[in-house]
């Protein structure tokens, strides 16, 4: 299952960075594009390895970018940031509750852009700030937020479709058979 | 040995970053369009899709409002052949009155239709994909507009799609002028995060007499952009730096929001 969740999870990533594309519905009636890759993040930082979770940075990184006026490289590291801070906690963290999905969702989708900002600050871009982007950054923390249950929903789907069953135990254990004997 | 492991994850993502963001310029944009041609097989489908849904309208369009429609066209194409031939008559007259005067020949547009094919995922950028590449002759800074008025340049060209900047984006500065008698100019930079119909007029003499309602147009100064592109309207005005020179507001002509097909100029 191991290789199939890493194809998966980057599969999962193309296809995101494609949709923010080309799908402007959203972005017409909020004036901001949902960012799903920090979602995706937080769904490979729980579930998968560090190579899973490196693989994602760099290659989600660098799809975002290339259909984007960013310089390649911006969104790399941002994106591994989030996900290696939370891979580091997995042990503490309650995967399992939509809940806990879903501030993280949050977490994720928050600190990304900024970060992604931030670096591009540093390298000496301009990228379009103001007022309004806090809006969008409301709109892309909200987005993760509702994005992350989802796609931990669709990937265990995915998982159950796609992956080995664990084998059914039988009721029957030798250890508690009751031995009938006619000798007393 | 997990510990290493992901302090060695750490270690390589962060150098693969830093060598990304230290490139040469060419390289980077070789690099964005090599990546960015992953996704041309999708392009190709997510037209098919978007046209489904017109292709699909046409089979059941009655013939009575396609008559109606036949008529609506036959009768606009008959006005405009009236324009056409009025405008070949001023041409004429332009053309006498230039030989009389000397002046230089103006040189025409040559125009290629694109589709916008994407847009920016990134929120704080402002650029579109089209589908016109190398193949086509797009080339960078070649100016981009539709038939309302001034959409962007072209920033990068791979061999079959190219990067627009639009107008609305820090990246994309234009000098602009304003049609009054003054002929005030200035820059236009981006009006906000939020804004796709407003930009910022900056740079403008202390004392321009604007107004609002006054038409702007490029300059023709810079190199990128021919001159007279209309661009829009003043909306209002305000003195800025205690008065050393004006800031105005302008509505663009062209909706950048909803760019479904534009048009590039070759000079």
């Amino acid at each position: 299952m191991n290789l199939l969740q890493t194809i998966l999870i980057l599969a999962a990533a193309f296809f995101a960075v494609f949709g923010e594309a080309t799908l402007g519905g959203l972005r017409q009636w909020l004036s901001a594009q949902v960012d799903l890759l920090p979602a995706l993040m937080v769904y490979a930082a729980l579930n998968a390895d560090i190579l899973t979770l490196s693989l994602l940075a760099v290659c989600g990184g660098l799809w975002f970018d290339a259909l984007s006026a960013n310089p390649p490289g911006v969104s790399i590291l941002p994106l591994f940031a989030v996900g290696y801070a939370i891979w580091l906690q997995r042990e503490l963290i309650l995967r399992e509750l939509p809940f806990a999905q879903v501030v993280l969702g949050a977490v994720a989708s928050a600190i990304a852009p900024a970060l992604s900002v931030l670096v591009l600050l540093t390298i000496g871009q301009q990228p379009l700030l103001g007022w309004g982007s806090l809006w969008q950054w409301l709109v892309m923390t909200a987005g993760g937020a509702v994005a992350a249950p989802i796609i931990f929903v669709l990937f265990d789907w995915c998982k159950h479709a796609l992956g080995y069953q664990p084998r059914s135990e039988p009721s029957f254990r030798p250890d508690r058979e009751i031995q009938r004997d006619r000798k007393i | 040995m997990v510990k290493q492991k992901h302090y060695l994850a750490l270690g390589v993502v962060t150098l693969a970053t830093l060598l990304l963001l230290s490139l040469p310029p060419r390289d980077t944009s070789r690099l964005k369009l090599a990546v960015g041609s992953w996704f041309l097989p999708l392009f190709g489908l997510a037209g098919t899709v978007q046209q489904l849904p017109g292709s699909a309208a046409d089979e059941v369009l009655p013939r009575r409002e396609l008559l109606r429609q036949l008529e609506a066209l036959r009768r606009e194409n008959e006005e405009l052949h009236t324009k056409e031939m009025h405008a070949a008559a001023l041409e004429r007259e332009n053309e006498q009155f230039r030989t009389l005067f000397g002046w230089q020949r103006q040189t025409q547009w040559k125009l290629k239709l694109a589709s916008v094919v994407m847009r920016d995922p990134a929120n704080w950028w402002r650029t579109v994909q089209i589908d016109l590449g190398s193949r086509d002759g797009i080339r960078e800074n070649l100016a981009v507009l539709t038939t309302d008025g001034l959409v962007g340049r072209v920033s990068s060209v791979s061999y079959t799609h190219a990067q627009v900047v639009l107008i609305s984006d820090p990246n994309c500065k234009v000098s602009a002028l304003v049609e009054n008698p003054a002929h005030d100019m200035g820059i236009i930079s981006p009006g906000g995060p939020l804004e796709n119909s407003f930009v910022e007029l900056s740079y403008l003499s202390g004392n321009a007499a604007l107004q609002a309602g006054q038409k702007v147009i490029t300059s023709g100064l810079g190199g990128v952009f021919p001159k007279g592109i209309p661009i829009g309207q003043i909306v209002d005005a305000r003195p800025v730096e205690f008065g050393l020179y004006t800031e105005a507001r302008v509505k663009l002509l062209v909706n950048l929001g909803s760019l479904e097909q534009v048009w590039v100029l070759f000079p």
